[in-house]
């Protein structure tokens, strides 16, 4: 699967709570988290976005709460995926479950704000359009290749 | 193959002779537990993949206790959503208002979770029952929703960082300052997927409601769990209260540890994390030490951290006839009903009233910004909750400030940031 999008920057320990403030969790509806995905960090995240964008940041993305809502908000603004140096292990499983492509990069710092990314997400390899470079991701065990495949975590449960 | 305390846990609920660190495993799972933010995208899965069924109604835990009372409409509809899939399902354990308290607190207090289980919980906080010397850890919604439907999940074995104790803690310093101060050194990823493993012979001397608020940090490092070895102070907090037979795992004494760190807990001095990261931390002794006066608005004692009866003593300790600052608003929350109950019938809640204080029903409600106690911008809480993110009690513009019990009371009484005396 070839991901193609343009790239919204962030730093370290982006938490769950600028993703989707608790404030908004009231809802668990994902195009209603989406309306104020970021919000707290980026105040205008929600009208710069276009689908298939893919959101790039530093260590630790997803830190904090375990809500679900944080990878729905952002998979339901359009976002194609996350590429990190590493991510909290909640937010991880939980991209993962709801079927939110995400990739583990440690050159994801060299990647700046309004590049064009091409991304091949079996094989992990990230092309930076615009700056003429690629990276290699870490690749899926194939035990979690078998739960995207099968379209998640309940998806697969529910067919075995 | 020698295997660490966490490890050994696993090994056993995956029918499996030994694990190693990086091995994806699958686990029965003793206890699953959701809350009333959680709870409904689980159901919406489960009902989704037409699941009839849950594997063990008695193994699932609901508690609603983040916007409860419920604060609105939609928090009213999405507890009501979870009232009649308990009823409908025979979920015994399930904790509403009038019987409820903060998940964390209700859990350890009911003997629901005992030593040596496997537990998940759609709540990041889940980590807390590793005091109890469980296995214990927060995951997504998706993930309650299959642990309710097939009573297991998948688990990459964690390796673990140990924790070596020595000393007692000084007066007006407890479990808290050792979490914050351990999140300091390490920073908020410090223990990204791995364990946290307490030992050594300062363990013996950490209250049973101390080491509940020390594990229950353990996310905010970024680990998997965090856990104590089981030992007297568990056993004579277990007995009486353990809904079921337990087990006594312990780690190898060759254990592999990717790393040891040692803490002398007399040497820990009261600490404060300031905004934005728990990680973000200073002693209130190099605070004074550079004249700097944190003024505050607001103090908010409780939450799954230290709303336990412990840290209320501690509190009425120290305002007993005394006044909250003018201009400072003082809320606490005893965690659970039972320990709102022992708080009135210690006099700790006249004390807190005389005081000036606000006595809230337990919720979880300021903690993550969702009710009771909200702040505006440019405003300044000191709390003795678990998390100072951007925006985590209310506007954006606002600050919260990580502390012990004793500070938090100390700082109501004067208005500033101050040392507990």
């Amino acid at each position: 699967m070839t991901i193609q999008g343009t790239v919204h920057k962030y730093l370290d320990n982006v938490d769950t709570d600028v993703i989707i403030p608790a404030r908004y969790l009231n809802s668990s509806d994902p195009a209603e988290l989406a309306k104020h995905c970021m919000e707290d960090i980026d105040a205008d995240f929600v009208q710069k976005v276009q689908p298939g964008d893919i959101i790039v940041a530093r260590q630790n993305f997803g830190c904090g709460s375990s809500r679900e809502h944080a990878p729905l908000a952002i998979k339901a603004a359009g976002v194609s995926l996350v590429i990190a140096r590493s991510f909290a292990r909640i937010f991880f499983r939980n991209a993962i479950n709801i079927g939110l492509p995400i990739l583990e990069c440690p050159a994801a710092d060299e990647i700046a704000a309004g590049d064009a990314l091409r991304v091949n997400l079996d094989e992990g390899i990230i092309e930076n359009l615009t700056q003429g470079t690629v990276y290699q991701a870490e690749g899926f065990p194939p035990f979690l290749r078998n739960v995207i495949e099968k379209g998640g975590l309940l998806a697969s449960i529910a067919r075995s | 193959m020698s295997m660490t305390m966490t490890q050994k846990i696993l090994a056993a609920r995956a029918g499996l002779p030994d694990v190693r660190a990086g091995q994806l495993i699958e686990a029965e799972l003793d206890i699953m537990l959701g809350n009333d933010v959680t709870t409904p995208v689980a159901i919406h899965e489960f009902e989704k993949a037409g699941i009839p069924s849950l594997r063990d109604p008695d193994r699932a835990v609901f508690v609603l206790d983040h916007f409860t009372p419920n604060k609105d409409i939609k928090s009213a509809e999405h507890c009501k959503q979870i009232r009649v899939f308990a009823r409908k399902h025979g979920v015994r354990n399930f904790f509403d208002v009038g019987r409820m308290g903060v998940e964390h607190a209700v859990l350890p207090e009911q003997g629901i979770v005992v030593p040596g289980d496997c537990v998940i919980g759609a709540d990041s906080h889940t980590c807390t029952y590793g005091a109890l010397g469980a296995f214990s850890t927060g995951v997504g919604s998706t993930d309650l929703a299959a642990g309710l439907a097939t009573g297991k999940a998948w688990f990459k074995v964690p390796s673990a960082i140990q924790i070596v104790l020595t000393g007692a803690f000084q007066p007006n310093v407890s479990g808290k300052d050792l979490i914050l101060h351990l999140i300091g050194r390490i920073g908020v990823d410090g223990a990204l997927y791995r364990s946290l493993e307490f030992t050594g012979p300062g363990v013996r001397n950490i209250t049973m409601d101390s080491r509940l608020a020390i594990a229950n940090m353990a996310i905010e490092c970024g680990a998997k769990n965090g856990i104590f070895p089981v030992d007297s102070v568990t056993l004579d907090y277990v007995r009486g209260r353990a809904k079921r037979d337990w087990r006594v795992f312990a780690a190898d004494a060759d254990a592999p540890y990717d790393e040891v760190i040692q803490i002398d807990l007399s040497a820990l001095r009261p600490t404060v994390a300031f905004p934005h990261l728990p990680s973000n931390t200073r002693t209130v002794d190099e605070l004074e030490a550079a004249r700097e006066r944190v003024a505050v608005d607001q103090v908010v004692i409780g939450s799954c951290t230290n709303g336990r009866i412990e840290d209320l003593r501690i509190v009425a300790e120290l305002l007993r006839g005394k006044h909250v600052a003018e201009g400072v608003r003082c809320i606490v929350i005893p965690a659970t009903q039972q320990i709102w109950l022992d708080a009135l019938r210690e006099g700790l809640l006249e004390v807190f009233m005389e005081a000036g204080a606000a006595v809230s029903t337990p919720t979880c409600g300021p903690c993550l910004g969702g009710h009771m106690g909200i702040l505006a911008a440019g405003e300044r809480a000191v709390a003795t909750t678990n998390r100072n993110f951007v925006g985590r009690m209310g506007h954006p513009e606002s600050e919260v400030y990580l502390a012990s019990p004793a500070v938090a009371a100390q700082t109501a009484l004067l208005g500033y940031i101050a040392q507990p005396q």
